[in-house]
């Protein structure tokens, strides 16, 4: 009886919280509660006007979470995450509390982007200046929404598909990622705030690189974001996220989820260039950057490729990853990480062999300068009916100086005997002689630095879109400025 | 919802207090110490489940679902004579034990030369006190290996191997130990300690068979001592009984410019995990950790390995090779450390497996853990089953495709047995495969 009693009272409980926060919080707030619980979900998925599946789902994960425990097995240090004491979903900021010119920007910031070669107008973007939105992308935007619209292609925030293709949403949404993935990742599914939403229709090529830059609400990018992209039959798009200068945000803590789907003979290429705060030299600050980023290649022959150049972030814990269910399909990863100072890097990919003739590559390179330290750490499964797969993995480190580490840690499942996996990994350091031969032509120690590594990176920088690629060569350059001499 | 567990209740865990009144050597004080704290940490530990990242591949749900006895309370088994042909054909030096107990009637130990003590651990315990104390635990003190703990809280007998300063062990040490399997599931706990002093040299081989169908548990653990410019060889062969559980775990200092060459090949058990740890703590040291594992039925082989580079200029090689039939497992853990000031390292390794069934499965984590800027490390791994065109080349010279897959996996074994730095220490070893092979075709 005395069970009986207890729980009684524990539902009594329960029923008094949720008279008291419930569901009549005020929509009009900008901020929910301090501190995560159901009403927070509940808040978010209001303010967001989002539909009643969705909302349940967002408390399965989070019901869900509670019962997790944060994952340890990567190599990175870092002090306890107090998940309690962070604002969960913020209001866009109003233009009072943004910096009124690019005076009131961190001069540092503003030097980044001259090296970049960014022109004045995208920095104040970049920085969080107040501008109206008149500037050049917003125009050159519009028109490219004009022709994606021509193609049938959908492109925009995953809260505006919530509301306008519901059913497509529901049918994919955790589909890749289940809300019960992993810690991170099921924290995600309960507060995700926004992010992006693509779909490709049968046989249409996308005519350009779809960009989160290009989407004009994206301006907050978001702690929690998550981008869902489905390449129907015979389709192809490339996706860029993020981009090479660095972004300023107040949130410390991120949590992507990426979930990518294609079906038959479709293709996805999808690169990243990560540049968010790394913190400064002594490890004070910077982002922590857990992200789940999954690619299911459902369809026969279809392809997703991960592109990665991942230069920021004071922590990094991402596995872009390949689920090969359709057969003769094909995953790709091509990883640059490079760590300086303090920064921490425990990534790299999965690559989970289920349909026959499935292929798959993964060429990561890692540069550990500083103190940092960087771990490529990845895993190679093939499933027993995953007939004649093939795996080439090549993990090449490189060390710059005596302080940093560099980590390789692959993990090989094999269940089919006609498959096949090759996987090597090297570690080396930049050699006197390569550095003596650039000085002897007159360049600087950072600029023979940078032409070294950038030369150790070709076979993943070749795979960055044209965009991309200029910008993210120079950034390998500033990213290990002070790294030698 | 519970959370993942990460231990299992460790065999005999409460049984020690009861037990160690039985060992060998119990009285002696700094003996009773260490082993009460081994046996505490044990019973706080417990054994690991998968959830813990070094066991992800090797479950021994199997293992803690067995009610072991400790193999000392059992009365000696009657045996006459050992398995020969289950063990390496080798002369010199031998040291038998059935189910962890010397058996001096198995044994030969001839006249020893200078320099060289070698006594069962038994025995050193009270003829040899000063020596054990000084060395006795001191290599596996520092991690938390709850196998190793069980070992030294249990360990009745094993050998005690000492070198003196140049001296040089004349013929090869033979280690047998056989599991003899009884009413109840045995387990034993065989221990070796060997103190090579600067130049020393010393080979030891080491063979571990079964007699009888049934469980029992091996759990052997090993510390070795190499002075500077120290040599040693030691091979080991792991042949148990089908049902059997082995779990050895060999802990290596290696001094400057001294050798530690080891060979393990896995062909026996139900489920076996051989872990080697190998310090490289001196200038110039060198390792060479090498195997083979030759699976069938539903067998679990682990081979896992650890090389720590704590000094500079220090090499290390290690090829490890793998064939696995039937729906047995392959289990391949290799890391490779390389502390700050490890400049000038030299440090390689390959793992290959060959799976012959579909039901087949193998799981490999080279590792690679660097902190100096300066070396030179690499690893390689490759999975799969035998080349099409190699078996296409030998039919069209008129062998048979069944002769021809014979042919294939005996060299692709054989590049392993070529690792072995002694020559001609891999004939007993090439038998032990041959007849392997022999019976995979049957």
């Amino acid at each position: 009886m005395v069970g009986t009693a207890e729980t009684l009272e524990q539902v009594q409980a329960v029923q008094d919280q949720k008279y008291k926060y419930g569901f009549i919080t005020d929509i009009e707030m900008e901020r929910a509660p301090r501190g995560l619980s159901e009403d927070t979900v509940r808040f978010i998925s209001a303010k967001k006007g989002e539909p009643e599946w969705m909302l349940e789902w967002r408390l399965k994960a989070y019901r869900h979470w509670l019962t997790m425990e944060e994952p340890d097995w990567a190599k990175l240090g870092y002090p306890a995450i107090d998940y309690q004491d962070s604002y969960y979903y913020a209001a866009p900021k109003s233009k009072d509390d943004r910096p009124l010119s690019l005076d009131e920007v961190d001069p540092e910031l503003i030097k980044t982007y001259e090296k970049l070669g960014i022109p004045l107008q995208e920095q104040k973007w970049l920085a969080g200046v107040a501008v109206d939105a008149v500037f050049d992308s917003v125009s050159v935007a519009t028109t490219y929404k004009k022709k994606l619209e021509e193609k049938g292609i959908i492109f925009c925030s995953i809260s505006e598909a919530l509301r306008d293709h519901g059913d497509m949403v529901r049918e994919y949404i955790g589909s890749v990622v289940p809300y019960s993935d992993n810690f991170f990742a099921t924290l995600n599914s309960a507060v995700f705030t926004d992010g992006s939403f693509v779909y490709i229709p049968k046989g249409v090529r996308c005519p350009m690189e779809l960009s989160t830059y290009f989407r004009i609400n994206a301006s907050e990018t978001g702690q929690f974001e998550r981008t869902l992209i489905i390449a129907d039959e015979g389709s192809y798009v490339s996706y860029l996220e993020g981009c090479t200068a660095p972004q300023r945000d107040e949130n410390q803590l991120h949590a992507a989820v990426v979930e990518l789907v294609t079906l038959d003979d479709a293709e996805i290429k999808y690169s990243t260039v990560q540049n968010w705060y790394p913190g400064d030299e002594n490890g004070k600050g910077g982002i922590y950057n857990f992200v789940t980023k999954r690619g299911a290649c459902r369809g026969r022959n279809s392809k997703i490729a991960w592109t990665q150049v991942e230069t920021g972030s004071a922590i990094t814990w991402k596995y872009p990853s390949c689920i090969l269910q359709g057969d003769n399909s094909v995953g790709e990863f091509y990883s640059v990480a490079i760590t300086n100072n303090m920064q921490q890097a425990d990534t790299g990919t999965k690559m989970i062999h289920i349909g026959k003739n499935t292929r798959s590559t993964i060429i990561s390179k890692g540069i550990s300068a500083g103190r940092a330290n960087n771990t490529y750490r990845g895993l190679v499964k093939i499933m027993p009916k995953a007939e004649n797969a093939r795996n080439y993995t090549q993990c090449d480190s490189l060390l710059i100086g005596s302080k940093c580490g560099a980590h390789t840690v692959p993990y090989i499942e094999q269940r089919n005997p006609t498959a096949k996996i090759e996987h090597e990994a090297t570690t080396a350091k930049i050699s006197e002689d390569q550095l003596f031969y650039c000085k002897q032509r007159g360049l600087s120690e950072e600029d023979a630095v940078s032409i070294i590594v950038n030369g150790f990176c070709k076979e993943v920088m070749k795979e960055l879109p044209m965009e991309f690629a200029v910008e993210a060569q120079k950034l390998i350059g500033i990213s290990l400025e002070g790294s030698v001499g | 919802m519970a959370l993942a567990a990460r231990s299992y209740p460790g065999p005999l865990a409460n049984r020690h207090a009861e037990l160690s009144l039985k060992l060998a050597g119990a009285g002696v004080g700094w003996l009773d110490t260490l082993r009460a704290d081994s046996a505490a940490r044990y019973r706080a530990t417990g054994l690991p489940t998968p959830k813990v990242e070094a066991w992800r591949y090797t479950n021994l749900k199997d293992l803690v679902g067995i009610d072991f006895a400790s193999a000392p309370v059992v009365g000696d088994m009657a045996l006459d004579s050992l398995p020969r042909a289950s063990l390496l054909a080798v002369n010199g030096h031998v040291l038998a034990f059935v189910n962890g107990r010397l058996r001096p009637d198995l044994s030969t130990l001839d006249t020893l030369p200078a320099g060289v003590t070698l006594l069962p651990l038994s025995e050193a315990i009270h003829s040899d006190e000063q020596a054990l104390s000084a060395h006795l635990g001191r290599l596996v003190e520092a991690e938390e290996n709850p196998f190793v703990d069980l070992n030294t809280a249990l360990m009745e007998d094993g050998v005690v191997l000492r070198l003196a300063d140049g001296a040089v062990l004349d013929k090869p040490l033979h280690i047998i130990s056989v599991g003899a399997v009884a009413d109840t599931p045995l387990a034993f706990f065989p221990r070796l300690l060997a103190v090579l002093g600067r130049d020393a040299r010393a080979t030891i081989f080491e063979s571990h068979a079964g007699i009888g169908e049934g469980a029992y548990l091996s759990a052997m653990a090993s510390e070795i001592v190499l002075g500077a410019g120290a040599h040693l060889e030691h091979y080991k062969l792991q042949n148990e009984s089908q049902s059997a559980f082995h779990v050895a775990n060999t802990r290596v200092t290696v001094e400057a410019g001294a050798v530690y060459d080891n060979f393990v090949l896995q062909i026996g058990s139900r489920l076996s995990r051989n872990e080697v740890h190998t310090a490289l703590i001196g200038e110039g040291a060198s390792c060479r950790l090498n195997g083979a594992y030759l699976g069938a039925g539903k067998q679990h082989l682990d081979s896992t390995t650890f090389i720590d580079h704590a000094v500079p200029v220090c090499a290390s090689r290690e090829v490890y090779k793998g064939v696995l039939d039937d729906q047995a497992h392959g289990v391949f853990q290799g890391k490779i450390l390389v502390r700050r000031d490890a400049q000038q390292t030299d440090g390689h390794q390959l793992n290959r497996a060959l799976l012959l069934s579909r039901q087949a499965e193998v799981n490999a984590k080279p590792e690679l853990e660097i902190y100096a800027d300066d070396v030179k490390c690499s690893h390689g791994a490759t999975v799969g089953e035998l080349a099409d065109d190699q078996l296409f080349y030998l039919q069209a010279r008129g062998i048979d495709r069944e002769t021809a897959r014979g042919l294939l996996i005996e060299a692709y074994v054989q590049e392993a047995l070529d690792e072995i730095g002694n020559a001609e220490a891999r004939l007993p070893f090439q038998r032990l495969v041959g007849g392997w092979l022999k019976s995979r075709k049957g």
